[in-house]
């Protein structure tokens, strides 16, 4: 697959696809964090020990194909324009601090898009793996394979009371970090989002608001990830999370079947509206296109609108991001004005690749 | 200071609005300041990272304590030199070193962030061959504290038998370290 369909394809082809509770998971990611022994991290390394771990990272590239079955690109973030970085970032294919230091910065990103492998980022290595809809075991099992394959070559920093060492002391041990994206509008328009976040911190478990500010979360989005990595094996941090994720989608499906006995009519004249201003408006905002892509997907998932698949829904929201539109029209100084009018020209054009003929 | 634009709330935000006509400067407290809307760094939760809750984490240790850790002076680490004051301040290790180095400091913050300090999961099969070995034998042993509780004795037997074997193999090995050492 061409590097440039990065940059310039608003889909990745895996998400959004149908997976065991899509109709509450957007996403899974498991992220293992991982240094070579002796090298400082990134953060102390001075610029030939950060030449060093990359070219030990790519002696090991072609194993970490083999390991994962597929073919890899190798994307040197020194290489690519401000704007290209921000569009990766924005497809959560690296991470917000590899945008401002880039030199010997690169990612390993797989043809299906589903594996990242960041070099120098604030480890030595960061395997991250997805899938849609709530797997934590594929990606898991994939990021496994390629550590063993890696490993199997370089020796990686571990200690037989810490596990393995990582910059951050909150990744010590098992380095494991997993992440589940949720879409949770039932429990948030019933106002028990506090008491889920409350009650999943008991059992070690942190849940976010994606995106948000000042307390409010554009769309009810919601990352629960696993707090604790040392102490643990990596099965139990996994089977911890999947559980309480089971858990709050039972109650987010509770919290959608009241909505729609309560209050039917109201609900589906909000997703119908939604669905109308994302078809018609000539101006959308960032957030407001989080907000009203939420509203119809939840229409989508109680039978209330049927126009559009589901999986239209990741579509919009990938399709609809600031830098990415920015890229495609080639302008990295285009006005907020602007990049909300073409916007919106670009969720008509989703909505006419989905939906049926004649839309515009 | 009080706020330029209502005078009544003490002035926390600094703003300059640069425009074709000229700039402007002006002190604002917090409610004054969202109406200009548009600027990141408002207090709230919305940027908090991990390191700030680190750093609360140090900023919470009592006075005495802090003083305690300054007055090890000199102890950096070999590898990469980094102080433990450095770590304070950015909440990141150096190096795979520091965790060695700075063992019986971390120790307590370790267990306050996971609840432990003690790896059980993954060892790395290059770097921890008579780790893994050591592992086993662990998980092992209470494999057989579970059976026996269960008064499965056939099993535990099996377990007890297994647990011979591997340990007798890490006395190889350990054996053959030795050997390797004094040749």
């Amino acid at each position: 697959m061409p590097v440039n369909d990065l940059y310039r394809d608003y889909r990745l082809s895996w998400f959004g696809q149908p997976g065991e509770s899509s109709d509450v998971v957007l996403m899974s990611r498991v992220r293992l964090s991982r240094n070579f022994a002796r090298l400082p991290f990134p953060n102390r390394a001075d610029m030939k020990q950060l030449a060093a771990v990359q070219s030990m990272a790519s002696s090991v590239f072609s194993d970490i194909e083999t390991a994962a079955g597929q073919e890899f690109d190798a994307v040197g973030l020194d290489g690519l324009t401000e704007l290209e970085r921000r569009v990766l970032e924005e497809k959560d294919l690296i991470s917000e601090s590899m945008l401002e230091s880039t030199q010997y910065r690169s990612a390993y990103i797989s043809a299906d898009r589903r594996v990242s492998i960041l070099v120098n980022e604030e480890d030595h290595l960061r395997i991250q793996c997805m899938a849609p809809g709530l797997d934590l075991t594929t990606p898991f099992e994939t990021a496994s394979r390629i550590d063993d394959a890696i490993e199997a070559k370089l020796d990686m920093a571990f200690d037989e009371r810490m596990g393995y060492l990582t910059s951050g002391p909150t990744n010590l041990g098992t380095g494991l970090r997993a992440e589940v994206f949720m879409h949770l509008p039932g429990l948030a328009y019933t106002r028990n989002m506090n008491s889920v976040a409350s009650t999943a911190q008991q059992l070690g478990i942190l849940v976010q608001g994606i995106g948000s500010k000042d307390n409010e979360t554009p769309g009810s989005f919601f990352a629960a990830m696993n707090q604790m990595t040392l102490g643990y094996t990596e099965a139990s941090i996994l089977e911890n999370l999947a559980g309480a994720v089971k858990e709050i989608i039972a109650h987010e499906r509770r919290a959608r079947k009241a909505l729609l006995l309560y209050s039917k009519d109201r609900l589906e004249d909000a997703v119908w509206r939604a669905y109308g201003i994302l078809r018609y408006a000539r101006s959308l905002d960032e957030k407001e296109i989080v907000e009203l892509v939420s509203k119809v997907r939840l229409g989508i998932d109680l039978g209330l609108l049927d126009e559009l698949p589901p999986e239209a829904c990741a579509d919009l929201l990938l399709a609809s991001r600031s830098e990415y539109i920015k890229n495609l029209s080639g302008s990295e100084n285009l006005s907020p004005p602007e990049i909300d009018r073409q916007r919106a020209a670009m969720v008509r054009r989703v909505l006419a690749d989905h939906g049926r003929e004649g839309i515009t | 200071m009080l706020c330029d634009d209502c005078h009544k709330n003490e002035a926390h935000i600094h703003i300059r609005q640069v425009s074709p006509e000229g700039s402007f400067d002006k002190n604002l407290c917090e409610e004054c300041a969202a109406k200009y809307g548009g600027f990141s760094g408002q207090p709230g939760t919305g940027n908090l990272t991990v390191n700030d809750l680190l750093r609360g984490i140090f900023g919470s240790l009592p006075r005495q304590k802090a003083e305690e850790e300054t007055a090890v002076p000199g102890l950096a680490c070999p590898n990469c030199g980094m102080t433990y004051q450095d770590f304070a301040r950015s909440g990141k290790i150096g190096c795979g070193v520091c965790y060695d180095t700075f063992r019986e400091q971390l120790a307590p913050l370790l267990t306050r962030i996971h609840g432990s300090s003690t790896h059980s999961g993954k060892i790395p099969r290059r770097s921890g061959g008579v780790l893994v070995t050591r592992h086993e034998i662990a998980v092992l042993k209470e494999k057989l504290a579970a059976a026996v509780k269960r008064e499965e004795y056939e099993k535990a037997a099996q377990y007890r038998d297994e647990i011979r074997a591997l340990e007798q193999q890490l006395a190889a090995e350990k054996k053959e370290a030795s050997d390797h050492a004094g040749q």
